[in-house]
């Protein structure tokens, strides 16, 4: 293992992980609801009387951010995407992706992050997992082909 | 209608925090991963971050029975480590190792017009669609 100094970003990076921590904290406290991607945008798809209205809304904020963030973040924060991926991997990482975190009841955010904030070992196996494939499937793909 | 401000709002400050940390950059997620190669710990603070903040809230949470504007606090009640868990983390993990993208940075780059972001967030809607139709069976939506 090397530290790759050059792309290391703690203040940022503790920065931002903040402002996750924050957003899941006002969702539980003032919507009463876990802030979990997977499980909010698969609500969209099999849609239920009365439980659509703040999944949109939420939506329409994330999508929001990236307009926002040219106007409230320092400009030297705010990194275009590099997507190193080819199309094909693309396809087959959404489909692992989708497929997987509602078969797993979570992704990042509801597992990750509030998971883990409210101490279940649910999650933290959830987690590890995820993490622990996540490790071995960039090495796969870096190191072994 | 002030529900629906406060998610938007909410969703708009976790879109930002997305941002700021570096995740919805896929290539700074894929150096996060690659610990066997040049690693990039920048994530770990990510999660850190979030992590002291949450813990908090959540303790709190936990004490309530009602959320801060009167309605349901919706706590997750399935605390069973299951194969469903594990099983669709690997496939979960697997994917990010892939790509570089979880759900909501996805939907944050499809936002911000890139292309590939697009396509992924098509085929994670197909494949939370598929399992939506194998049948959530034993499983519990989170």
């Amino acid at each position: 293992m090397t530290i790759d100094w050059i792309h290391f970003t703690p203040w940022q990076s503790l920065g931002g992980g903040i402002l996750l921590g924050l957003a899941s904290s006002a969702f539980i406290l003032f919507n009463g609801r876990i802030l979990g991607i997977s499980g909010i945008l698969a609500g969209l798809l099999s849609p239920r009387s009365g439980d659509v209205g703040w999944r949109i809304a939420f939506v329409l904020g994330i999508a929001a951010a990236p307009f926002v963030s040219a106007l409230v973040l320092p400009v030297d924060f705010i990194v275009a995407p590099r997507i190193e991926a080819a199309y094909a991997s693309i396809a087959m990482a959404g489909s692992l992706v989708g497929f997987g975190t509602r078969y797993g009841s979570g992704c990042t955010s509801g597992h990750g992050v509030c998971g883990l904030s409210r101490l279940s070992p649910r999650s933290l196996v959830a987690t590890l997992t995820f993490m622990a494939f996540g490790f071995l499937g960039v090495y796969v793909i870096r190191h072994a082909i | 209608m002030q529900h629906r401000i406060s998610e938007f709002l909410v969703g708009l400050l976790f879109g930002l925090g997305l941002i700021l940390s570096g995740m919805t950059d896929p290539s700074k997620v894929l150096g996060f991963l690659d610990i066997f190669g040049l690693w990039d710990p920048s994530l770990a603070f990510v999660m850190g971050g979030a992590i002291a903040v949450g813990f908090f809230a959540f303790a709190w949470a936990k004490k309530r029975t009602v959320n801060f504007l009167g309605g349901v606090l919706h706590l997750p009640t399935n605390s069973q480590i299951d194969k469903p868990l594990v099983v669709g983390a690997v496939l979960f993990g697997a994917g990010w190792g892939l790509a570089g993208f979880c759900p909501g940075p996805a939907l944050v780059s499809l936002a911000s017009g890139q292309i590939k972001a697009a396509v992924f967030v098509v085929f994670m809607l197909a494949g939370m669609q598929l399992f939506e139709m194998l049948g959530r069976g034993a499983t519990q939506a989170q």
